[in-house]
């Protein structure tokens, strides 16, 4: 019998029941390291779950019942994204599923009837709008150097993706702050503006709907820095650093930059795709005729 | 388990207030007291909102405001009435157009007293009102998690 699907299982179960832990306690000490970095206390670590543990406890106010249908399917999504990208299947299904919960996010806020939360699902378009190349072109970037668009394969290949990709890596981690909803790119909504129109998305969704879009952002967190893995996958010790690095740099980027309009922020997406993303493809293109033909 | 305790979120409105009440609830936020070492975070949905904090007198011209944030608030909820305006009317209570505290249009769980109210004393109102948030999700636990009947939602 072989053993692979099985260990695929394994992994995808691992990553649906412990992913909202780790993703809980990242989005735990980011709060805490923001609050550091602004000279105050901070929350404890673990407020991120009261948080959420309190939405449930909430009453569930509902504007429009489909609602209800939304949200899950966001989480519902997110979570196949995750485990699709953990159990080592199809780059390109990954993003596909990724992409489609986001979709449903976008559906629940404008199911609602606040000009708020139409904003905030306005700008959350733009933002997939302008993430979306530099993602695809990440996963073509690893197809280009492994051969395969399987995360399995690309992670056992062995090959130090990130010499062959530095602009791709850069470029992805720069549309890693439109997705960590990190300043200057939290446009559709924000960890720290409660009181603005940023919190365009999630105005109508309150209890325990909130809750489900928070775990969500969780099963996302874990996802987004799993692809950064994959660039350092032939060193697990040099990847998780890596993870460790790009994670405080968003953190400093999102409490030293201010927020930008929506036009810059798909125009500097759009660029850096275009530049740091197809210079790198292209190049990568010329050298595999050039050296291995 | 009880999370409401460990995570308030609160709302912050000014009713008619001189702002001298506004300030010393921002200054509650700011490095120096950091209300958020307790999970308190100052919304500005009364949707994410579990305390609906009010500053100075109601009048005619906002009375249906403070009901209206006041209903979209999901129970269990309570309201703290910060300031001597908020709690009578204060020196404004003579005014024409002032109809007095708060408690004149919605119900208030807790009175912050004070011209005006210090941080301290919010932070310490904030912190009675959680032990009657747990109380009323309690009581709402008891009735099966149904909506509570909402006051004056008939406007």
């Amino acid at each position: 019998m072989n053993a692979e699907p099985v260990i695929s299982l394994v992994n995808a179960v691992l990553f649906v029941l412990i992913a909202p832990l780790v993703g809980g306690l990242i989005a735990g000490i980011d709060r805490k390291v923001t609050a550091r970095m602004q000279g105050r206390v901070g929350p404890p670590v673990l407020q991120p779950f009261y948080d959420v543990g309190k939405l449930f406890e909430k009453e569930n106010m509902v504007v429009t019942v489909t609602q209800h249908f939304y949200v899950l399917s966001y989480l519902v999504f997110m979570v196949v994204a995750g485990a699709l990208f953990f159990s080592g299947g199809d780059m390109l299904l990954v993003i596909f599923a990724f992409t489609l919960s986001h979709i449903f996010l976008v559906l629940g806020a404008y199911a609602s009837y606040s000009p708020y939360s139409h904003i905030g699902a306005e700008r959350e378009l733009i933002q997939i709008i302008a993430y979306e190349p530099m993602i695809i072109f990440t996963a073509v970037g690893m197809y280009m150097v492994t051969q395969s668009f399987n995360v399995s394969a690309i992670v056992n290949s062995g090959i130090p993706i990130i010499l062959y990709l530095p602009g791709v890596f850069i470029g992805y981690l720069i549309v890693l702050t439109i997705k960590l909803r990190k300043s200057p790119f939290d446009l559709s909504t924000s960890h720290h503006a409660h009181q603005e129109i940023v919190k365009g998305v999630t105005t109508d969704f309150s209890g325990s709907n909130l809750g489900k879009i928070e775990i969500a952002h969780w099963y996302e967190y874990v996802f987004l820095l799993g692809v950064v893995y994959l660039f350092f996958g032939f060193n697990p010790v040099l990847a998780v650093a890596a993870i460790i690095i790009a994670y405080f740099l968003e953190i400093l980027i999102d409490n030293t930059i201010s927020r930008v309009k929506w036009q810059l922020t798909l125009r500097s997406a759009w660029l850096i795709a275009g530049t740091l993303g197809i210079v790198n493809l292209g190049v990568l293109y010329y050298l595999k005729g050039v050296i291995m033909p | 388990m009880t999370y409401l305790k460990k995570s308030p979120w609160v709302i912050h409105y000014d009713a008619s207030s001189c702002n001298g009440c506004d300030i010393e609830v921002l200054a509650a936020l700011t490095p120096v007291y950091d209300v958020e070492r307790f999970g308190i975070i100052n919304t500005g949905n009364p949707k994410h909102a579990d305390i609906f904090l009010v500053t100075g007198s109601v009048n005619e011209q906002n009375k249906e405001v403070v009901k209206n944030i006041y209903e979209q608030i999901p129970e269990p909820k309570v309201v703290v009435a910060i300031g001597i305006c908020a709690a009578s009317g204060g020196i404004f209570r003579e005014c024409y157009n002032v109809l007095g505290g708060v408690d004149k249009v919605i119900p208030v769980d807790v009175f912050v007293p004070g011209c005006a109210a210090r941080p301290e004393s919010i932070i310490d109102g904030v912190v009675t009102a959680l032990g009657i948030l747990e109380s009323k999700r309690l009581a709402m636990k008891e009735n099966g998690n149904k909506t509570m009947e909402k006051p004056g939602s008939a406007v």
